[in-house]
């Protein structure tokens, strides 16, 4: 290795924490991931069930599917807890893999950005087919 | 040394040399050697990011459906053909993993199996589930419908 690091700092872990800022909003970012990923375990059962149900079924009856209440609760609450759940992990993804600050705000906005377009789309799209 | 922060990179490996830490993703294989633990871990990340994208694709069929006969029975015919149903197997296998690991992780969060013999078991628990239950769900999709 040509670049053999050394330390010569001479501070305290505690000094080098200090001046960096909040640890802003980890523990929520946990919480919900937590909750979307518990939230996600019937619903991605139930999301299974209806493909197999769905299966080679007319843009009808997908729309009759979907007009169910029901179904038109459980695809809106699958695809809240789905893009949420994957927005939170894409952002850590990015987070650990991309090191330049400017990339890394860029890549988050645009990645969150679609994640977001998705959601909305997907929903106004479950919305139209039901009502 | 420019940034603070970079003190906190530097370690002693198992010599007890000097070094500057490996940094992800580029670990596996350089610094550590391939584990059930380590290799359950990035698939995990790796299908998480692959169900990110059939998540686009449940999007394109969802606004397909709702925009009319024709988008609906292009989507359809994609999805049907057999580069499609490759890409959909690929999918049932990341969601049925994720799901499994997933349960995993959050027993991990209640502070529950971190011993390695369980740990090991249930890595092993998630690959069996992950397989029964794919060709159980395309046994149903493919023969019983």
């Amino acid at each position: 290795m040509s670049n053999d690091p050394a330390v010569h700092i001479m501070r305290s872990q505690l000094g080098r924490a200090r001046g960096l800022g909040a640890a802003k909003s980890g523990l929520h970012h946990w919480w919900a991931q937590r909750i979307t990923a518990i939230a996600l375990l019937p619903l991605s059962l139930y999301f299974v069930i209806s493909v197999i149900i769905l299966d080679h079924a007319t843009r009808q009856q997908v729309a009759l599917y979907l007009g169910e209440p029901w179904n038109t609760v459980l695809y809106l609450s699958l695809i809240a807890a789905m893009f949420y759940h994957l927005v939170l992990g894409l952002q850590v993804v990015i987070e650990d893999y991309v090191h330049n600050e400017t990339v890394k705000l860029a890549t988050l906005l645009i990645v969150k950005g679609g994640v977001i377009f998705c959601a909305l789309a997907s929903a106004v799209s479950v919305l139209k087919l039901a009502l | 040394m420019k940034d603070v922060r970079e003190a906190l990179m530097v370690g002693r490996n198992t010599e007890g040399k000097l070094i500057r830490r490996p940094l992800s993703p580029f670990m596996i294989g350089s610094a550590y050697k391939p584990q059930l633990s380590s290799m359950t871990s990035i698939f995990h990340r790796i299908t998480g990011v692959a169900l990110g994208a059939g998540a686009v694709l449940l999007t394109l069929w969802l606004v397909s459906a709702a925009s009319g006969d024709g988008p609906f029975s292009i989507v359809q015919a994609i999805f049907g053909s057999w580069i499609g149903l490759i890409i959909l197997f690929g999918f049932t296998v990341a969601l049925f993993y994720h799901f499994c690991n997933g349960i995993r992780h959050l027993a991990w969060d209640a502070g529950k199996g971190f011993d390695l013999p369980d740990m090991h078991r249930s890595g092993a628990y998630v690959i069996a589930a992950t397989i029964i239950l794919t060709v159980g769900f395309w046994a149903i999709a493919l023969f019983l419908r």
